[in-house]
């Protein structure tokens, strides 16, 4: 690297345009930032050697450069709002309504928008925020963070860092605020001194040269919020590893207790009661809201659980000993908590089928005198049943959640026992030809027309199911973490300026010029105060001059 | 209980009119040109009737609160009545930086069109479905809210910007973009003048249509339906006939009646701005120009920026912070491709571009102010046809 060495005698690296201590604009560098057509020096980051802007031959070099432009950081933002506006036309396929005819994506999109839809399904575009093209997309901005930041941090935190209060007068006059005062006392040196300090401004002399400075803090702003992006997006490459992140949905009867999953058969979980309320229609506030609704309007869900832990693994096929270490109830946005994972109201289904009681009668007993009973349990039914007065059941068919197909046949929309019917054959004591009876609710068909026997439903008991969330988020605190620093950088870069004032002896008088990265009007102002009580001269503001 | 509803809606309705009175004083300090005292004193008065209004406002809030048991901000009208109080807010937060009464002009009416275009919603009192109580619900809403509000004040300072900046005396790409700009503006005036209008004449026709799913809905319109639902039979004696249906592939609940009204909208708002022109022989921006003589445009390009900068922290904080530590409450996700979170993202990446190409690429003055006037067309984007097309778990508000 071909080092260069100022005439103040600092040693500046490859590419600097203004030397890092007294500020001399280094010769062959000036084109750079355009100070050679210009009066006025270009004093973005200082003047420093920018690797982007000072090597171009590597195919390094040719990417650094290009990730290091704000042009090309801005284009992927850019894109990355268009492609992030186009996933929102139609519904992603997450959340294709639930009570769209047929949820297959393949028919989705067409179904309900016609060509259109058939393309967007076609282009990928129903998951687009997880296609690849979208991830590289995000990859490449937090690729343009890194890089855009890297290449001004480093030479400017140097630059910074290497700067002397003594600057070449070259330096000093082509500020925009500058000013050249003749015979200045040394009073009058001692009240500007003070005048800066009462300014607040960290006051650095040299031999009588002066840099007074602050806010300096407030050059890391932009940094500080890119480290803070850089994080977050961390935090979800973190997310999708199972250690960090698990989701499972799982479905819990009332009264029933199971394997919590994505536990490794760790923790149980057990449904106390699911509770459904709604608001009063007949209160007095919210009378004419609900009537325009037309429905009622719940209020609350809540599914009261225990949480179990079992003891050590047991032996596979043996019970787990189970202790309680939670209770309580899970409402919307009142998760229970236990051991880093959440559980969350995310459904229900209320009256549920539990069990079923049949009679069996004689055909022709207007009485229907029960000759024999029998109850299926409709989560875990028997296939046959032996009854005590000799009649035995068998149970050939069970539909869950009974619908007739369009060509005429019987099936399940489901697996939970929403809508149980069944096909029995009954085989009457001491008799081996059955009798076949098709039973459901409001369903009674004999399937012969000879049957002598009639299965009729005495009683039933229905319970309700919770659908919960379990999910475990270690990623959290990353996110978290970074949307913080985000925030800090944000307001530190945003709400502070870094100001410099550089008053330097000439002659027996002064030469005082001024810099800050934002806010002019503060400065300036800022420069009146200094001087003030003193005949040294206000700045002239260059930029309005030649404007 | 009723009594304090009553005088909710009364202090909503004064507010509504002190802001107005304030904007035709507003409109005073450019018509004075007696000097500078005079002027003065219109601004002054401007700005204390926008502040009591501010006051009235917020005591609707207060007790609307009381009545409800809930922040006011779980509806489309509540929600948008909050955003019309967040840009009065942060115009009179800018107002006392930066003395600027021109800006009451144009930020006020702004407001008041979204409050208007608020109250065209129903505003009954409703109850807090399960997933929105959480005391999240005015920490984000309200933040997200105010991040908006102090947002449209950039748009208002670059859009004065763009008024007085642009050459009027040729007709270029600018002042065509400028009038498209004016132009959806008063399309929100034609939507209130419309739907007030058929309100007033109690207007109602009810249609029958095939829903998703195969079951039957009954949908009422307000407006005569010149776009009717798709294969609806109209049940609605001596109204007019629809002129057409609308086409199959808008599905979204109750499109045909959304297609009725933005079609109802645009007609109006045309006729408006049709007959501006026609009224004032020129076009809307060149006739606005001469009025903003006194405006300065640094300060104006100033305050603009400065929106951004207090604004796009505050939009981070309550659009995408506050939003996903809510969201991971109540649905145990913080982020979940939402169409509402979508938008709110582009907000986002948006104005960061707009922070980067100004603060790096020196994007000053002119192209500063476009970029506001888009800025603010994606935020009412994100209120409006998020809201009521691209309907996702924010469906309700």
């Amino acid at each position: 690297m071909k080092k260069m060495k100022c005439d103040c005698g600092h040693i500046n690296p490859e590419g600097t345009i203004l030397c890092e201590a007294c500020g001399k604009p280094i010769e062959g560098n000036q084109h750079i930032e355009g100070n050679d057509e210009k009066n006025l020096l270009n004093m973005r980051y200082d003047g420093t050697a920018r690797r982007s802007q000072t090597y171009n031959k590597s195919i390094v070099d040719k990417i650094w450069s290009f990730f290091s432009s704000v042009k090309v950081g801005v284009w992927l933002i850019f894109i990355a709002l268009v492609s992030s506006a186009i996933g929102s036309i139609f519904p992603q396929e997450i959340y294709i309504p639930a009570d769209a005819p047929n949820r297959a994506p393949e028919f989705f999109y067409e179904d309900r928008y016609g060509i259109l839809g058939l393309i967007y399904y076609q282009l990928g575009f129903h998951h687009l925020y997880s296609s690849w093209w979208y991830m590289i997309l995000i990859g490449l901005i937090g690729v343009s963070l890194v890089i855009a930041s890297l290449d001004r941090f480093v030479p400017l935190f140097k630059a910074l860092r290497h700067q002397k209060a003594k600057r070449h007068e070259s330096f000093l006059s082509r500020q925009r605020l500058f000013s050249k005062s003749d015979n200045v006392s040394s009073e009058d040196l001692k009240t500007l001194k003070e005048n800066l300090k009462k300014q607040r401004y960290k006051v650095r002399d040299e031999d009588g040269y002066i840099l007074a400075e602050k806010g300096r803090f407030s050059r890391w702003g932009p940094y500080v919020n890119h480290i803070g992006l850089i994080i977050i997006l961390i935090a979800a490459i973190l997310r999708s590893t199972p250690f960090f992140y698990t989701n499972e949905y799982v479905w819990v009867r009332e009264g029933e207790q199971l394997v919590i999953p994505g536990t490794d058969g760790e923790y149980y979980i057990e449904n106390q009661d699911f509770i459904l309320e709604t608001y009063d229609e007949n209160d007095e506030r919210f009378r004419d809201a609900i009537s325009l609704e037309g429905a009622d309007v719940p209020s609350n869900y809540q599914t009261d659980v225990t949480i179990y832990k079992a003891e050590d693994n047991p032996l596979p096929g043996a019970e787990a000993e189970l202790n309680q270490i939670a209770e309580g109830s899970i409402r919307m946005n009142h998760p229970v908590k236990f051991d880093g994972y959440s559980v969350y109201q995310s459904g229900y289904q209320a009256n549920e089928f539990e069990k079923m009681s049949f009679k069996i009668h004689k055909n022709d007993d207007p009485e229907e005198e029960a000759l024999d009973t029998f109850t299926i349990n409709l989560t875990d039914p028997e296939s046959d049943y032996q009854l005590e007065n000799g009649f035995r059941v068998e149970l050939r068919n069970y539909y869950p959640d009974y619908y007739l197909q369009d060509d005429g046949t019987p099936a399940s929309e489901t697996n939970y026992p929403r809508n149980p019917a069944f096909v029995m054959f009954v085989y009457p004591p001491d008799s081996d030809t059955p009798e076949i009876s098709f039973l459901g609710i409001g369903k009674n068909i004999d399937a012969s027309g000879e049957n002598q026997y009639n299965v009729g439903i005495t009683d039933f008991e229905m319970r309700d199911a919770s659908g919960l969330t379990v999910r475990k988020d270690y990623s959290l605190p990353f996110f978290g973490l970074g949307a913080a620093i985000f925030m800090i950088g944000v307001i530190q870069g945003m709400y502070w300026q870094h100001r410099r004032i550089w008053v330097n002896p000439k002659d027996g008088g002064l030469l005082l010029a001024a810099h800050t990265n934002k806010n002019w009007y503060g400065v300036k102002k800022d420069i009146e105060k200094v001087i003030s009580g003193t005949t040294i001269k206000n700045v002239a503001d260059q930029q309005e001059i030649n404007d | 209980m009723s009594d304090l509803i009553q005088w909710s809606s009364a202090l909503l309705y004064s507010a509504f009119i002190l802001y107005l009175i304030a904007t035709i004083f507003f409109s005073a300090t450019i018509r004075d040109k007696r000097g500078k005292s005079k002027k003065g004193k219109a601004g002054g008065i401007g700005i204390t009737l926008t502040i009591i209004g501010l006051i009235a406002q917020i005591g609707y809030f207060i007790t609307r609160w009381i009545v409800s048991g809930h922040a006011p901000v779980s509806n489309l009208f509540e929600f948008m009545t909050f955003f019309g109080m967040t840009i009065v807010f942060a115009f009179i937060v800018i107002y006392f930086i930066y003395k600027i009464s021109v800006l009451g002009l144009f930020a006020l009416p702004v407001a008041l069109i979204i409050i208007a275009y608020a109250s065209m919603f129903p505003t009954e009192v409703s109850p807090l479905i399960p997933s929105l109580q959480s005391h999240w619900l005015y920490i984000h809403v309200t933040t997200v809210s105010l991040g908006q509000g102090i947002l449209t004040i950039s748009f208002v300072a670059g859009l004065i910007y763009l008024i007085k900046k642009i050459d009027q005396t040729v007709k270029s790409k600018n002042t065509t973009w400028l009038e498209v700009v004016l132009y959806s503006l008063i399309l929100f005036v034609g939507f209130i003048i419309i739907t007030v209008v058929f309100n007033f004449m109690n207007y109602s026709a009810q249609f029958d249509y095939p829903a998703t799913g195969g079951n039957t809905v009954t949908t009422e319109y307000h407006l005569p339906a010149i776009a009717g639902p798709t294969d609806g039979t109209l049940l609605t004696k001596d109204v007019m006939e629809p002129l057409f249906e609308s086409p199959a592939w808008m599905h979204g609940a109750d499109a045909g009646r959304k297609l009725n009204t933005l079609i109802w909208s645009i007609l109006t708002g045309s006729i408006v701005y049709l007959l501006l022109r026609l009224v004032l022989r020129k076009r809307l921006g060149a006739a606005i120009q001469p009025l903003l003589k006194n405006a300065k445009l640094d300060l104006l390009d100033e305050v603009a920026y400065r929106a951004v900068a207090i604004g796009f922290p505050v939009f981070t904080l309550g659009g995408l912070i506050f939003a996903a530590i809510w969201a991971e409450e109540a649905w145990g996700r913080f982020w979940g491709w939402d169409p509402k979170e979508v938008w709110a993202l582009i907000t986002w990446f948006f104005y960061a571009a707009f922070l980067h190409l100004r603060l790096s690429r020196g994007w000053h003055g002119e192209k500063s102010a476009w970029l506001a006037a888009v800025g603010f067309a994606i935020i009412m984007f994100n209120l409006i046809v998020v809201n009521l097309v691209l309907a996702g778990l924010h469906s309700y508000a």
